[in-house]
């Protein structure tokens, strides 16, 4: 557990005065080379990797135009400032967005503009130097990509493009994050981010069918590497392995058998997930993306759906097409792909599913929206289904549901604190730090309303509210999964 | 990073879990309890010798879920929940007795 002056907790956080230099200390493990080559990057800093950065920086902006568009356009207007869940948690104003963007762009300045070419003193550019690249390594991975900063930004520069800009220049000339690319690498070796062996995932499975079967009488089936089966289910893989991750995942394993829809895990691709997008890497996005439409074909699915992960959510709505398509040989009368809120809520509006709402009669529920589904993906075929579906599916399930404050929500819902490849031990000072504007929404519904557990649809989030909520003295068990609820409602026929 | 154990000097790495499996010994447990304060007891040694044992087999640590319902088997249904892991490695199964029993780091969304 950190220790740091902990912050009041407020509906809507204080913006607090700044403190220059508070969060410098901070800085990722440096992955070693056998973690840096698997992935097509330099083990260790390049020879002449000062020019090697500007050049990448050249090729980078060249190839995505937002990126040149969104280092050229930005005004300092500070609409963005006291909108960083980090900034707020630890008032450390290089953790502004425009401050972080600043990190980037003056050195783009120094190289790519005229007046940073002939006056850099004059326009603040910066020649590339260990010192940037030292700030660059620290502050670029205390961003979690939650785009938060880029709703209310006037221009709609995203700082998360910056920052994963930043990170592919940091990893070609050789200096890559230990946990994204080592989890990377787990993914290219084992099928999955936790680098689970393909037995150790079958036994997880075999012992939930025993569990689940104990606990309702009722064999509902969690199948890996079935083929012929309907769906393809791309969860998250922290759902076999972590709790309260797996009670959801035994949601899943439900709704299916209620609907009678065959479906299976690949041994091949069990990973929704995909830390390409974290380190802006095209060609190592693709390679994990790749995986999802091998398994797809391999096992003669019609469907792929998506478990309660939500990055895996954006590069599946956003980019799974174009990084693996086309999914031609899917059935088309199906989305490609399905979230599997998707495939609960339209069971449920069918009349497929039924609930028994007092199940869930012990809790009054609350619901975190996480970033990747808000702020980059959609849902469902209505106008923001993101946000409407996962609520009423909790509201089907449940009889006690409140919100925290709207500008917490939807949106404008502030990261869980962990997210864009920032969920790992050595930075847990800023993860709790954060936190601090969600904890300050969350402390203020269980004052007014009794709030006992916050629901989301992502592993990241889950995972670390369980880390961190302690901290703020809340129960770790506080965090759990929308198809946890689910599960603790659903009403099963008994079938074999 | 390394550690001193019997005498021997063992590669960890930077969060001081052991870089290779094969060089562990009860005593390795042990000294990095010690570091943390904790005293191992029979308790903890169940829990440990499960990690080790489904890692031997199976080349992952156990789920959450599994690795509760085999120390439920063992020591009484009552223990099989990670309360009862927590009570005795405070910083949880996956932090603190993975590396105690030698096991690799588990990451990812966890």
């Amino acid at each position: 557990m950190v220790d740091f002056e902990k912050p009041e907790l407020r509906e809507t956080p204080v913006v607090p005065s700044i403190k220059p230099g508070v969060m410098s200390h901070l800085a990722s493990h440096v992955a070693k080379p056998k973690i840096q080559e698997p992935l097509g990057y330099p083990g260790e800093l390049v020879d002449n990797w000062e020019q090697a950065a500007v050049d990448k920086l050249g090729e980078l902006k060249g190839k995505y135009r937002s990126l040149q568009v969104f280092l050229d356009s930005c005004v300092f207007c500070g609409a963005c400032t006291d909108k960083c869940h980090y900034f707020l948690g630890s008032a450390d104003p290089k953790n502004m967005p425009v401050a972080r963007q600043e990190l980037l762009r003056s050195v783009y300045r120094r190289y790519y503009t005229l007046p940073g070419k002939w006056f850099p003193k004059l326009v603040g550019a910066r020649d590339m130097n260990r010192e940037v690249l030292d700030e660059w390594y620290s502050y670029f991975y205390q961003c979690s990509e939650c785009r938060r900063c880029a709703v209310f930004c006037p221009l709609g520069i995203d700082t998360a493009e910056i920052a994963m800009a930043a990170r592919e220049i940091m990893d070609s000339v050789g200096r890559g994050q230990k946990y994204s690319n080592e989890v990377i690498g787990k993914v290219f070796k084992f099928g999955n981010n936790l680098g689970l062996a393909v037995r150790a995932v079958a036994d997880t499975l075999a012992s939930l069918e025993e569990d689940v079967e104990e606990e309702t009488g009722v064999k509902v089936r969690f199948p890996l590497d079935e083929e012929g089966a309907e769906v393809l289910l791309m969860a998250p893989s922290a759902d076999f392995f972590a709790e309260p991750h797996v009670d959801g995942l035994i949601g899943y394993g439900k709704v299916f058998h209620q609907a009678g829809i065959s479906w299976t895990f690949s041994s091949h691709a069990a990973e929704g997930g995909n830390f390409g997008l974290f380190i802006g890497s095209y060609d190592n996005m693709r390679r994990v993306a790749v995986r999802v439409r091998e398994a797809a074909l391999d096992l003669g699915v019609k469907r792929i759906v998506f478990g309660e992960c939500g990055h895996a959510w954006r590069v599946a709505y956003s980019f799974l097409n174009t990084l693996a398509g086309p999914f031609d040989f899917l059935d088309p009368r199906y989305p490609v792909p399905q979230h599997i809120c998707e495939v609960t809520y339209d069971l449920m509006k069918r009349g497929v599913l039924k609930f028994d709402k007092s199940q869930n009669d012990h809790m009054v529920l609350t619901f975190h929206d996480s970033c990747n589904v808000a702020r980059a993906s959609g849902m469902g075929d209505l106008a923001d289904g993101q946000f409407t579906i996962p609520r009423e599916i909790i509201k089907a399930t449940c009889n006690h549901f409140v919100e925290m404050s709207p500008s917490t929500i939807r949106g404008a819902t502030f990261c869980c604190g962990a997210g864009g490849g920032t969920l790992t031990d050595e930075l847990m000072e800023i993860r709790t730090r954060g936190a601090v504007p969600r904890m300050g929404a969350l402390q203020h519904v269980t004052d007014k309303h009794g709030v006992t557990h916050m629901v989301s649809i992502c592993a990241i989030c889950k995972s670390q509210f369980s880390k961190i909520m302690p901290y703020f003295d809340f129960d770790a068990e506080m965090s759990m999964g929308v198809h946890q609820l689910v599960s603790n409602a659903i009403i099963l026929d008994k079938r074999d | 990073m390394s550690i001193e154990v019997s005498g021997k000097t063992l590669e960890t790495d930077e969060d001081g879990y052991l870089a290779d499996i094969g060089e562990w010994e009860p005593e390795v447990a042990q000294s990095m309890a010690r570091t943390d304060g904790i005293e191992l007891t029979e308790a903890h040694w169940v829990v440990l010798n499960i990690l080790r044992d489904y890692y031997i087999e199976y080349q992952s640590a156990p789920a959450i879920r599994v690795l509760n319902k085999t120390i439920g088997k063992k020591v009484g249904k009552d223990k099989g929940n990670s309360k009862y892991v927590y009570g005795l490695f405070p910083e949880g199964p996956a932090v603190q007795a993975c590396k105690y029993a030698g096991l690799p780091k588990p990451t990812g969304c966890v």
